[in-house]
């Protein structure tokens, strides 16, 4: 937890590390070689180690649990059950449905029951087997597509629907020329991040804790671990410890309460760190979903109407389920002009496990279901497959199908135009088992391989929706230390990895002309940031930033003006210098600040979003939409179901690149982690329990899976936002999918409704 | 746990045969996945990697005699012309950082139906050496070795010296079927090895039944088929019957890696293309 520190000076190559240059990461290095400290390396020299026991059952009564044998065990220091969690024995997103220990029920295999800690995680672990825990199991409900049912046994007293979002645009049960109808289904993703959860939690004097974890969203952790506690917010600080990845996985909590709970009983500090597979039950995953949708259509292509229905797993909590059901409907029939529209979305409870936020956020499972049906479109006009695209893809003054007008750039059409103008790879090497689909597993020299290529378009919201209060905070200090100015960001954003922390020195950079600036570690002692997702802390965080340091700038040039006796307008700050209207230099930054600091925070909002209709979905739910499309180009071994990407090209509007690297970098991971549920990426799942909980058969691309991409990064500012900055982590992983499968279906012949793409359905057999 | 390092063989047998709650261990990278999961837990650790013959091969005649603790790397550098569809085998076996550490011995001591060293072995017609303090070493042929999932005939005083592989007489392939393109255990695998000199054809399924076998009727039937004499071209029909009696002889269950009909249907392909691949190979030799 020491400040990150960088002098771009020193490394020369990468220009001055401001606004729109390639900058180098203050984390780079450390990641690199190895160094970084990741939450899982927190220690602390007198503490002792957390762990959870977990129900076995995905769903069943608790009729009693017997601790005693556990706490015989020598070197453990405290059991503990719901009787005791002090404040309230609830957590959650959206709505604290989800007990922080089971109390009566377990809802889902993995639901946590009772914690222990002890003075090496090994004896936690004999301690917590130990727990007896009397089960009475219960029927599960483990088909969401029966969950509403009227028989369906309900997961929650309420029942088990979380949201319906029902859409009405235009005329209703309109009639076309052309109709075409698909039925899709995607499996359950996991964020997979390779830092699994972790967290250090330290008993402080005043009767509070300091919780050092591995997250997305201070302020939402503190907010929750604070109601579990029944604590004050100024009692329960939170700092972010090093982030090995969230992609959305990190947004509800997992050792955080429990860390906590521990160390308070303790009196000691607690460490709680996961492994892979307690961390597949650890952390929620995306939905899967099962989605009908159908378009009617001109002749020529023209879409008229489309009605679908999308069906999201929630599991056994409610999560961010309500949220993705909303992106899931206002943005389910992609980036197209539709004048007529009917969709029913809907969040069911199961006793699965609970799934919410994942990169793509809703707009994943529909992209699989939308771009096949344009596919369908297009050949039963017998339209090209981006003319189809291209003819129906949204414009700047569009309106979307919440009746939304889209009010910066919409380059649906240039996007498949620059991505089909993209040079396509030469046929496959079959002198290399590598290229080939198989690769070193050696099944095939070219037999039975054949050739396909997909495209897909998306569009996706950046920052929250829906009338949320999306802002950020930031803190930055401006002062001169060892005759150098120094500027300091602080702010509660986290870093996960996107590479935040180089944009938020980037940022001071520009506005504040100093070359030296130190990012200091996030925590709950500074205003909300929002949390690291939905593509939206650049422009939010990043806002704030901007804000800050032009309060600084001002603050610092209104004392020059008031030292020089000279008006305000027209000074400048130039490096270390405060300059004249004419560019002469007034004074120096050190003799203006002398041994001060000028600080100054600000709040920072993008425009206000606004709650749907609740009958018809209508309404300006989202604030900026970001788009991308990609071209899959696949190698597929028909007889064996085998499939090797050979291309994965792409081009996104990302408004303005502040790190243009970094933006490659985003393009590069999400296109991977969108092609990965296209062909392997799934939690297999049956009747409540995970079966492949372990990075064995919860397969990941590797680099033989994943081809070099060409990236074309178009920069259309979006007026309304800081610097032009449109949203960039979550479009790549949205259309990347979707043109694979389509390569796939194209190479193949087959129909493929189902993602991931296994080789039993290409094959069919 | 204690943590036993002989470095002679002697010392370790004596060591297998004093200690019955010793976990043998080479490159780790089955035993410290077990130990992670707290899937065994064993009175002790026999480390074996201090034996120095143990990490060598040799030739032995018609054999390649290669030391139960030789990682696939070297397997992959010194053995692609002598052993080909072992290093075929070995060159798919999970990452560079598994082939520099796994060796083949462990593979046998795992006795896995999914192990990759186990295909080429069972075409090649290999023996494994296995010995003990008590009664000295034995051969047995590999076909023999595996007794059900994950159990050989491997007493719990013996290890494992050696593999006694027949140096390849003929071409070999193996083909393995995972759903990404690297680091993947095996859905499905084969192996295949002409024997020209004997006019035989080995075989070897892997992840297709409870334990790693050969395809014995699939055998003798492409044996009987090829035309060994004139080496004139594979009709597509025999190696397509080859396939189907190779898929025949496998028996798969569905599980979270695959299903039983596609494991079947994939060995026919592979079976299919191998035994192509590997008469035209004669062929060409010729
Ligand atoms: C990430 C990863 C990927 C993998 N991918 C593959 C793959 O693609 N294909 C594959 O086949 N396997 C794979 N494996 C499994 C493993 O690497 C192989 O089974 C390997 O051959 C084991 O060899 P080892 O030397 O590491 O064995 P160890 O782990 O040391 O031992 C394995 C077993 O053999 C016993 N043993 C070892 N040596 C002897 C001996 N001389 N005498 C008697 N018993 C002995 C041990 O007691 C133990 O029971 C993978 C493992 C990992 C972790």
């Amino acid at each position: 937890m020491t400040a990150v520190e960088t002098d771009a000076r020193a490394t020369g190559r990468l220009g001055a590390g401001r606004v729109g240059e390639d900058a180098q990461r203050p984390d780079g290095t450390l990641k690199v070689t190895g160094e970084f400290a990741y939450a899982s390396d927190l220690w602390h020299d007198d503490m002792v180690w957390g762990v959870t026991l977990r129900s076995p059952h995905p769903h069943a009564r608790i009729r009693r649990i017997d601790v005693t044998e556990a706490l015989t065990v020598p070197g453990v220091t405290a059991v503990l059950t719901a009787d005791d969690v002090p404040g309230e024995n609830a957590f959650g997103l959206e709505h604290a449905d989800q007990p922080v220990l089971a109390a009566d029920v377990v809802r889902y295999e993995g639901e946590p029951v009772a914690l222990v800690a002890a003075d090496h995680p090994e004896t936690a672990r004999r301690a917590a087997a130990r727990i007896r825990v009397d089960y009475e199991v219960l029927p599960a409900l483990t088909d969401p597509r029966r969950a509403l049912d009227e028989d369906a046994p309900p997961v929650h007293p309420g029942g088990n629907l979380v949201r319906h979002l029902p859409l009405r645009r235009g005329e209703q049960g309109r009639t076309a020329p052309v109709v075409v109808s698909v039925d899709v289904e995607v499996g359950m993703q996991d964020q997979a991040f390779l830092g699994p959860e972790s967290g250090l939690a330290v008993p402080a004097e005043d009767g509070g804790v300091d919780l050092f974890v591995a997250t997305q969203w201070l302020h939402v952790d503190q907010r929750q671990i604070c109601l579990a506690l029944g604590m004050p917010p100024e009692k329960v600080r939170v700092t972010l410890a090093g982030v090995g990845g969230a992609f959305g996985g990190r947004e509800d909590l997992s050792v955080h309460v429990h860390a906590c709970l521990l160390a308070l009983r303790t009196g000691r500090p607690v460490k709680m760190s996961y492994g892979r597979e307690e961390s597949f039950y650890g952390h929620v995953h995306r939905h899967p979903a099962w989605l009908s949708y159908e378009f009617g259509a001109e002749p020529d292509g023209t879409l008229v109407y489309a009605r679908a229905t999308v069906l999201l797993d929630g599991g056994a909590y409610a999560s961010s389920t309500g949220a993705v059901v909303g992106n899931a409907g206002t943005l389910g029939l992609g980036p197209y002009r539709i004048p007529n529209v009917t969709v029913d979305a809907y969040g069911v409870f199961t006793n699965n496990p609970p799934c919410g936020a994942m990169r793509g956020f809703g707009c994943v499972q529909a992209a699989f279901a939308h771009e096949a049906l344009m596919d369908s479109l297009a050949d039963a006009v017998g339209v090209d497959r981006v003319e189809i695209r291209r003819r129906n893809g949204l414009r700047e003054g569009d309106r979307n199908i919440t009746g939304q007008v889209i009010d910066s750039a919409a380059p649906v059409a240039e996007l498949l135009d620059r991505v089909a103008a993209l040079p396509l790879p030469p046929p496959a090497d079959t002198s290399d088992i590598r290229a080939l689909p198989g690769a070193v597993g050696n099944t095939t020299h070219g037999e039975g391989v054949r050739r396909g290529i997909g495209y897909a378009v998306t569009y996706k919201n950046v920052g929250f929706s829906e009338g949320f209060d999306d802002y950020s905070t930031a803190r930055v200090r401006l002062q001169v230390t060892g005759g150098e100015a120094v500027a300091t960001v602080h702010t509660a954003a986290a870093e996960v990895g996107q590479g935040l922390v180089t944009v938020q020195q980037q940022i001071a950079r520009t506005e504040l002309g100093v070359q030296q600036v130190v990012v200091v570690p996030a925590d709950t002692s500074v205003g909300s940031a929002g949390s690291t997702s939905a593509s939206r802390q650049t422009y939010v965080t990043g806002g704030a930033v901007q804000a800050a340091c032009a309060a600084v700038r001002t603050a610092v040039l209104q004392r020059a003006a008031v030292a020089l006796d000279r008006p305000l307008t027209g000074l400048r700050l130039d490096g270390e210098e405060v300059v004249g209207p004419g560019g002469e230099v007034l004074t120096g930054l050190a003799d203006v600040l002398g041994d001060d600091a000028v600080e100054e925070t600000r709040e920072y909002r993008h425009r206000p979003t606004h709650a749907v209709d609740p009958e018809t979905g209508q309404g300006d739910a989202h604030v900026q939409f970001a788009f991308s499309a990609h071209r899959a180009v696949v190698d597929v071994d028909v007889e064996l179901g085998l499939v090797k990407v050979v291309a994965l090209d792409t081009a996104q509007d990302v408004g303005r690149a502040i790190n243009p690297d970094a933006v490659v970098g985003q393009i590069h991971g999400g296109s991977a982690q969108g092609m990965g549920l296209a062909l392997m990426e799934e939690v297999v799942v049956t009747d409540g329990h995970v079966r492949n909980p372990s990075f064995t058969d919860y397969l990941l691309p590797t680099i033989l899976d994943m081809p070099p991409m060409q990236v074309e990064v178009l920069e259309y500012a979006d007026p309304h936002a800081p610097y032009g900055v449109r949203g960039v982590g979550e479009p790549p992983t949205i259309s990347s999918g979707p043109a694979v499968a389509a390569a796939v279906r194209d190479a193949c012949g087959r129909p493929l409704r189902r993602v991931p793409i296994r080789p039993e359905h290409i094959t069919g057999v | 746990m204690d943590f036993l390092q002989p470095t002679t063989w002697g010392d370790a047998l004596a060591a297998r045969a004093e200690r019955p709650d010793a976990l043998a261990i080479a490159g780790g990278t089955d035993v410290m996945v077990d130990l992670n999961f707290d899937r065994r837990r064993p009175g002790a650790l026999l480390d074996l990697t201090r034996i120095a013959e143990l990490r060598e091969w040799a030739t032995d005649g018609d054999a390649v005699r290669l030391g139960a603790g030789v990682p696939y790397a070297r397997v992959i550098t010194d053995l692609g012309t002598q052993l080909p569809g072992l290093a075929m085998a070995a060159r798919t076996v999970g990452s560079p950082q598994i082939r520099a550490r796994g060796t083949v011995g462990g593979n046998l001591g795992s006795a896995s139906p999914a192990g990759d060293a186990h295909p080429p072995l069972l075409a090649a017609g290999a023996q494994v050496e296995v010995a003990s303090a008590a009664r000295g070493a034995r051969r047995v042929p590999v076909a023999e070795f595996y007794t059900g999932v994950k159990r050989s005939v491997l007493a719990p005083d013996e290890l494992i010296a050696a593999v006694l592989v027949p140096r390849a007489a003929g071409p070999q392939q193996f083909c393995k079927v995972g759903t990404r393109n690297a680091m993947v255990i095996a859905v499905s695998a084969f192996a295949l090895a002409l024997h020209p000199d004997r006019h035989a054809v080995g075989t070897g399924i892997g992840s297709a039944a409870p334990t790693p076998r050969r395809a014995p009727e699939a055998e003798e039937f492409l044996a009987g088929e090829l035309d060994w004499a004139s080496r004139g071209p594979l009709p597509g029909t025999v190696a397509a019957e080859f396939g189907q009696r190779v898929a025949a002889a496998a028996s798969p269950i569905d599980d979270v890696r695959g299903t039983a009909a596609y494991r079947r249907h994939s060995l026919a392909v592979m079976a299919r293309r191998a035994a192509t691949w590997a008469w035209d190979d004669l062929r060409r030799a010729a």
